[in-house]
């Protein structure tokens, strides 16, 4: 399938793909910095060049690392939680 | 009065009907009912249609004004994409609950009064419900048992507070309850109507429901859930609360909720189940604000989230169809396997997280922008910061770990995998294509909102915009592969707001067997010591005349005590789900009565 050849091709060639991903993101601020106007702009900051790129990225490593020290601060337990006490009552309900 | 053909009639009856159509004709059946409730909703006019005069009420089945009809539309959209994806399901129930599910949700969308609502209401939760059951997994029972008891308990605050409110308005009439309660104070019916609907829009703390169920629901069961009941919350607030600020709060911390769970879920469904919660929330908050753009924006919203939610939960379902698997730690490197539903899953992880030419981003921005043309930054920013969270996890996590990753699944699993039947590709690429063509033509969509000048002003495509969105989202993708260590998923649960209740039967059942139990021992004690030790002496001196006279009364009385029993013992028999269902209908009719009565 034509598909599966496509994601093998860019799968053999995974450092160019990086490679150009990064370009993008650069062009991306470039371009931003350069070219756009700001004059949809809700607050100061956002004429800063690249000031929406901060944001995504700074807001990415706070979602994961706040949430990842919420999850092991006691609210990410194991699977069977419910299920082993479920047993014992019907173990003790048949009694 | 004339007859006023509801489009829940046909779905209702269709379903009806479904279990004596022929074997061979059974896909077109599928394929005809939806199509034809479509076909009906096209043809709706505006007006009141459909009053039916029951006691002294007037029910109203068919209010059409632009609210209810562009709801009513993609409601009806959606019911033909998941039944076609579902099609080759060869259970007449499935499809029966799943037809019920939606004939309420509409119902509900067209209903001019709250009884109609009410009644409608109830209908979804006690259809949909079996979409769980139907699994017929260990777990299936409970957690369709947990799903209806909080549905249960919502339908009862919103039928306590529709009783309430209505008898102090005078009038039945399902209307801007937001605007009476700002002429007339809050009122604690207001507040209890209010929780209904909250409740089935997955506000928390009244959201734990939703995962619970959807995760569990069978593979195209789920597909259905993720569409009606929470849009069908979104548009009754929509019509009743629109400008209550307390909703604005409420949304933006459940957008924000929905983005903190996902990180820690490693069961696909119930991700994206989270993200519901998540995506929701925008439009909550957009009623909250309540401006005319901002109503715009939570029908668009609701609108292009119903595909592209579907779309994602047809992904996930088919790999759970295909492989039985829905975590992400029994799952991956499926790209080989299972191509074309990553590339549907990936279109839906792109709609859902705002990419310019898919259709959330031409819905999404009008609630952000409403929020700023309010002067509220926060509220803005808050979800635009959400949206970066949906792209780390709708639009990447859930396709990385499934399609590619380092895990690989179990040989069966991984043998298993495959490209699902026909049917479930053409749902999927057609839910697919739609998602691109509202991003891409938006007037399509901006021509049907309730306020179609104000939406046809807007322009989502603006330079700034655009930049605006590559940069958030592209650079949340640089931060998940930079972080992709810490996000590999753990097989464990996340606590949420169900515990208390899962929990809180624990502490009943001890309560029932520990203390309960233990006067009940006392008590048989002291019956022994004080009252059958005197009996028996008693019981001496009057045998004689027991012997004689007493006798033959007693036995018959003991028969007939044991006829009785008998037939108690035959009535109650049954299953769980129908003493609950038997317990709410009598309560249902007893308040009906109630209602009937006091007004004579």
């Amino acid at each position: 399938m034509n598909l599966v050849k496509l994601i093998e091709f860019l799968r053999s060639r995974l450092k160019t793909v990086v490679r150009v991903c990064f370009v993008v993101l650069a062009l991306l601020i470039l371009l931003d910095a350069l070219f756009v106007s700001k004059a949809h702009a809700h607050t100061g900051p956002e004429h800063w060049p690249g000031f929406w790129s901060l944001f995504g990225f700074v807001g990415c490593v706070l979602i994961v690392i706040l949430s990842k020290w919420y999850g092991h601060a006691g609210i990410m337990t194991r699977e069977d939680y419910y299920e082993s006490t479920d047993e014992d009552e019907t173990e003790h309900t048949d009694v | 009065m004339n007859f006023w053909l509801h489009p829940s009639l046909l779905l209702i009856l269709g379903g009806l009907l479904l279990p004596l159509v022929p074997a061979r004709l059974k896909k077109g059946w599928l394929l005809l009912i939806p199509l034809s409730v479509f076909a009906r909703t096209l043809t709706l006019t505006h007006g009141t249609f459909g009053e039916v005069h029951v006691l002294n009420w007037v029910l109203v089945f068919g209010r059409v004004d632009r609210l209810s009809l562009v709801f009513g539309y993609i409601m009806s959209l959606m019911c033909i994409l998941g039944t076609l994806y579902g099609m080759h399901v060869k259970d007449d129930k499935q499809h029966i609950a799943a037809w019920f599910y939606v004939a309420g949700s509409i119902g509900a969308i067209y209903a001019g009064d709250f009884i109609t609502l009410f009644l409608f209401w109830e209908l979804m939760a006690f259809s949909s419900v079996f979409l769980v059951w139907f699994r017929g997994r260990r777990e299936s029972l409970p957690a369709g048992l947990r799903y209806l008891l909080v549905h249960v308990a919502g339908g009862l605050a919103l039928l306590g507070g529709m009783v309430w409110y209505c008898k102090t308005q005078g009038s039945w009439a399902f209307d801007d309850v937001f605007r009476n309660l700002a002429v007339n104070h809050a009122t604690p019916a207001t507040w209890m109507i209010l929780i209904g609907f909250m409740l089935n829009a997955a506000v928390p703390p009244l959201h734990a429901w939703l995962p619970d169920a959807y995760g569990e629901a069978t593979f195209n069961g789920s597909v259905f859930m993720c569409a009606f009941t929470t849009k069908t919350a979104v548009y009754a607030l929509c019509r009743g609360f629109a400008g209550t600020q307390l909703l604005v709060v409420l949304g933006v911390i459940m957008a924000l909720y929905g983005v903190v769970y996902a990180v820690l879920e490693n069961d696909c469904r119930r991700l994206l189940a989270y993200h519901i919660i998540s995506q929701v929330g925008y439009m909550v908050a957009a009623v909250g604000l309540g401006t005319d753009m901002a109503i715009n924006g939570a029908c668009a919203h609701a609108f292009a989230h119903i595909l592209y939610k579907g779309l994602l939960f047809m992904g996930c379902g088919a790999v759970l169809h295909m492989t039985g698997e829905s975590k992400f730690t029994e799952l991956g490197g499926l790209w080989k396997k299972m191509p074309w539903t990553f590339v549907f899953t990936l279109i839906g992880g792109l709609s859902i997280s705002a990419f310019p030419l898919f259709s959330g981003f031409v819905s999404k921005s009008m609630i952000v922008q409403a929020g700023f043309e309010q002067g509220k930054l926060w509220v803005g920013y808050l979800l635009l910061l959400a949206s970066a969270g949906t792209f780390l996890h709708t639009g990447l996590k859930v396709p990385y770990f499934i399609w590619f990753g380092k895990n690989r699944p179990k040989p069966e699993v991984w043998n298993r995998a495959a490209e699902p039947p026909v049917n479930m590709n053409v749902a999927m690429a057609i839910t697919s294509v739609l998602c691109i063509f509202i991003g891409c033509y938006t007037p399509y969509l901006y021509r049907m909102l309730p306020f179609p000048e104000e939406a046809m002003k807007y322009q989502p495509y603006t330079a700034y915009h655009i930049f605006e969105t590559l940069q958030i989202l592209l650079f949340t993708g640089l931060g998940f592969f930079l972080l992709l260590k810490k996000l590999v998923p753990e097989a464990k649960i996340s606590l949420d707001l169900d515990w208390p209740y899962r929990m809180g039967g624990r502490v009943f059942l001890w309560l029932a067997r520990k203390p309960v139990q233990a006067l009940d021992t006392f008590v048989g004690e002291l019956y022994r010591y004080a009252g059958l030790i005197p009996l028996m002496i008693t019981a001496r001196l009057s045998a004689l005349f027991d012997n004689e006279v007493v006798d033959g009364a007693v036995d018959g009385l003991a028969e007939s005590v044991r006829g009785v029993g008998r037939r108690l013992r035959l009535a109650q028999r049954g299953q769980m789900q129908e003493n609950l269902t038997f317990a709410f209908a009598v309560a249902a009719v007893l308040i009906v009565a109630f209602i009937i009565y006091s007004n004579r």
